[in-house]
């Protein structure tokens, strides 16, 4: 039957278009990583090729008007800014999700939750205006001059704290509720149960948390541009001021040309490395775990 | 009564209970601090007239009103582009391949890295590709595709698991009952998946509006009323960052667009929540 | 393929006196040494069998035989399984169902399948029945109205939801469900009706009622059967087919008239599992 028939092809003509429309998305969203690694390479390509990779890391300083480019202050201001942050964040966040639950009273999990999660949801740039007119004058009435490694370690750990916090409260979720029964049949006291039981069972969720929350205080611009100072040397003490590679590149993006632009788009590869490193050997310690 | 035999059970149980009961309440604490005092400044200055009048005087005085319109029309730019994008994606990986895909798990790993990459790379590539490649320059339109960028692997992460909680019977029934895969996935699979995507709808508006970084230099910071797309126009995010770093004497209107966008983001997030459980009441009731 | 008639009413409604029709015994669909292997690894091999038009023919056997999966490969479902491969040859009076360019739309249409767990659509009664229809090409709304009672007076549902044809088909009983289930399959006039264990998930009341309903559709549709439940294959099933486990494989072990293969089965496995002793 013709009507039929004809039915039956313009569904699957349908479905053909639906079937390209959907791989066409698909491969553009599946492309834009790829897009801006070939950017970023681009970009800092003129930079690798006239001043070498070698004297980012080796340039007496960073004074892009005279052609130095040395990277390493900002690198070790990254690096410290993000090792304080997460040592504080860590405890605190897993701390929190014990609390929630495992110490709180019922009517004070729920609200301290939806806390953490209003927490989660403050964008960089408030944090960063809070510290800058809050928790930088009180660093500086203790040691001048104010703006330090010291508020970006602090600004950062308020920021990535939520991060940890709601991995890990997701985690011990997960932990099996026979596990807990079985723990408290055996008469275990509440922080030894949670020490011999439920770490070890939530630890590769905790563990990804950590992962998530280094990546977030490594990429972290505005907050840390804001309070830290932006001075470029490589700090001797936690009052000292520092520049973040990210601060870096937001603070001279505006008017930066030639070599000195491409020059920031080489801070960005590093970063990028920086992360895949994290992403890798996230990967590779999981997969280590996952058969112990 | 038996005594416990172990004292140092005892040490430990009571230290840990205060450094949890610690970490809780200086968390709490912290949180009050900031947002009462972001209230507690804010506030008295929010009015009608400081949500539409223009800034005057550099933002030290006026309100935000072309602000506000730059936001939202760098954020209709970004869902514009990335909601068909991210739906298109999450239902072709989710409904049209299978797990072990070659395509599919390429493009998995791709979105992974994505929603790994610092907000102030997507600014670089953003500044790289659409302001001078494109040749869109600092412009609303290149903002806003550079959020749409950022806020992608979000969208598509819980819109596919919109989908994947729609139970497999449907998808069954509806094959035995001869209907095409387009009919199945308009008629039954995409509402029983709209929960999912108006979660990351609503997650992916609230990292739009937080974002600054990526903004700087592709949106720009002019803070006119933008005329076309092609204006650049200023955030209210980078607007908070210019007052309090670049603009002395800024701080009062600094506390009270900080506080319009706190509150934005706390709307944004609640309807989040609200829609998480809600759409998890629905689907304890279809099962 | 064989042209489809256009769904029309007439072809649903019958006069009382075909409620109750008669199995003729001529083969309608014909399968030949069809196998079924899953990511490489045989799930039942060199199923022959050949299946009489307008009776119902129970499919008989111990769990993991391949009876459900033989099922999905008579409407091509097994398409959406991956790593699934099927070989052999079916046809359906001259149709080759598994031949590769053929329009598996069409096929499910003639070929309704009923499941284990009923399923209805999470939409109200009315679109789960409406919306099948609209999307096979019916867009006359008198038309689709009328199929609609139809469909559930021949399932014996229209006195009971009536009167709400527009509440969530999701709030019925679980036998309600599967009369709909049912009655969907109906609306799309098919000529081969599919089931898998209808009524294992049924309390037994509702599995009586539906039972009923399957005796009633006799004559009218050749119906394929899977059960466990061996005094309902008895009460019901004209023809029947024993499928057994042999090696990790499920094979056909005997197949023909219902009352043969119950009372006095050539093979022993057959004997021993009518009998109750196996399986």
């Amino acid at each position: 039957m013709t009507s039929s028939n004809s039915n039956t092809s313009s569904r699957w003509a349908t479905d053909h278009l639906l079937s390209w429309f959907l791989w066409g998305t698909a491969m553009m969203a599946g492309t834009i990583a790829l897009l801006i690694m070939v950017f970023l390479v681009l970009e800092a390509l003129p930079a690798l090729q006239h001043i070498g990779l070698v004297r980012f890391f080796t340039d007496s300083s960073w004074h892009p008007a005279e052609g130095l480019y040395n990277l390493a202050p900002m690198l070790w201001g990254t690096l410290f800014a993000m090792a304080g942050s997460v040592l504080i964040a860590t405890p605190l966040g897993i701390l929190s999700a014990i609390f929630c639950h495992y110490y709180a009273p019922p009517a004070l999990a729920g609200p301290y939750r939806r806390l953490i999660e209003l927490l989660a949801g403050i964008p960089s740039v408030v944090y960063g205006f809070w510290g800058l007119v809050v928790l930088v004058p009180l660093i500086g009435e203790v040691h001048p001059p104010g703006p330090s490694l010291l508020a970006g370690i602090l600004i950062l750990t308020i920021m990535i704290l939520p991060t940890i916090a709601l991995m890990a409260d997701a985690s011990l979720a997960h932990v099996p509720q026979h596990y807990l029964r079985g723990a408290a049949a055996l008469g275990l006291p509440r922080w030894a149960m949670i020490r011999r039981v439920v770490f070890p069972a939530a630890k590769s969720g905790l563990f990804t948390g950590v992962i998530l929350e280094t990546g977030r205080a490594i990429g972290e611009t505005m907050a840390i541009l804001m309070v830290c100072g932006n001075v470029v040397q490589t700090p001797s003490s936690l009052f000292d001021p520092v520049r973040t590679l990210t601060a870096n590149i937001a603070l001279e993006m505006a008017y930066a040309l030639g070599d000195h632009r491409a020059a920031l788009f080489v801070s960005g590869l590093v970063l990028m490395a920086m992360i895949v490193a994290l992403i890798v050997s996230a990967e590779w310690i999981s997969r280590g775990r996952i058969y112990d | 009564m038996i005594e416990t035999p172990n004292q140092s059970w005892n040490l430990r149980e009571w230290l840990a209970f205060a450094s949890v009961w610690g970490a809780a309440v200086l968390v709490t604490v912290t949180f009050c601090w900031l947002l009462g005092d972001i209230i507690w400044h804010g506030l008295s200055h929010i009015s009608w007239t400081f949500l539409t009048a223009p800034p005057e005087n550099a933002g030290r005085r006026g309100g935000i009103g072309p602000i506000l319109v730059s936001t939202g029309l760098i954020l209709g730019v970004c869902l514009a582009v990335s909601l068909p994008l991210g739906v298109g994606t999450a239902v072709l990986l989710a409904e049209f391949t299978s797990d072990t895909n070659l395509f599919g798990r390429l493009t998995r790993r791709s979105l992974d890295v994505l929603a790994g990459v610092p907000s102030i790379v997507f600014g670089l590539f953003g500044n790289a590709f659409f302001c001078k490649t494109l040749g869109l320059g600092f412009s609303i339109l290149s903002g806003g595709l550079t959020l749409a960028c950022m806020v992608l692997p979000i969208l598509i992460r819980s819109t596919e698991e919109g989908f994947r909680a729609v139970p497999d019977n449907y998808r069954l029934s509806a094959a035995a009952l001869g209907l095409s895969r387009t009919a199945t996935l308009v008629h039954l699979l995409l509402p029983a998946a709209v929960p999912g995507l108006l979660v990351g709808l609503v997650l992916g508006v609230g990292r739009a509006i937080a974002e600054t970084a990526a903004l700087i230099f592709t949106s720009g910071y002019v803070d006119r009323m933008p005329e076309s797309l092609l204006d650049s126009g200023r955030a209210l995010s980078i607007h908070i960052f210019d007052l309090s770093m670049n603009v002395s004497g800024g701080d009062a209107n600094a506390y009270a667009s900080a506080l319009v966008l706190v509150i934005m983001l706390l709307i944004i997030n609640g309807t989040a929540s609200w829609l998480a459980t809600h759409s998890l009441h629905r689907k304890i009731v279809t099962v | 393929m064989t042209p489809l008639e256009p769904i029309t009413v007439s072809h649903l409604h019958h006069p009382a006196g075909d409620r109750f029709g008669r199995c003729e015994r001529q083969p309608f669909v014909e399968v030949d040494q069809l196998s079924l292997h899953y990511r490489g690894k045989p799930a039942f091999q060199d199923v022959t069998l050949s299946i009489n038009k307008g009776c119902i023919t129970a499919l008989v056997g111990p769990s993991g035989c391949g009876k459900t999966s033989f099922l999905t490969c008579l409407n091509r479902l097994t398409d959406l399984i991956a790593g699934c491969r099927v070989s052999g040859r079916i046809t359906i009076e001259t149709l080759d169902v598994l031949a590769p360019g053929l329009d598996v739309i069409q096929l499910r249409r003639r070929i309704g399948m009923i499941f284990q767990k009923p399923n209805p659509f999470p939409l109200s009664i009315r679109k789960n029945l409406e919306f099948p229809l609209r999307e096979h090409g019916v867009r006359d709304r008198r038309q689709i109205a009328q199929t609609i009672e139809a469909t559930l007076r021949d399932v014996g549902l229209w006195e009971e939801v009536k009167d709400r044809l527009d509440s969530p088909a999701l709030a019925l009983s679980g036998g309600q469900q599967q009369r709909l289930c049912i009655a969907r399959s109906l609306a799309l006039a098919p000529e081969v009706l599919l089931m898998d264990e209808p009524c294992s998930a049924l309390d037994p009341l509702s599995s009586g009622v539906v039972e009923d309903l399957i005796v009633s559709l006799r004559g009218r549709y050749t119906i394929l059967i899977v059960t466990h439940n061996l005094a309902q294959a008895r009460r019901i099933a004209d023809d029947a087919a024993f499928f057994w486990v042999q090696n990790g494989v499920g094979r056909l072990i005997e197949a023909g008239i219902a009352k043969q293969i119950f009372e006095e089965p050539h093979d022993p496995l057959t004997a021993a599992y009518v009998s109750g002793m196996r399986g």
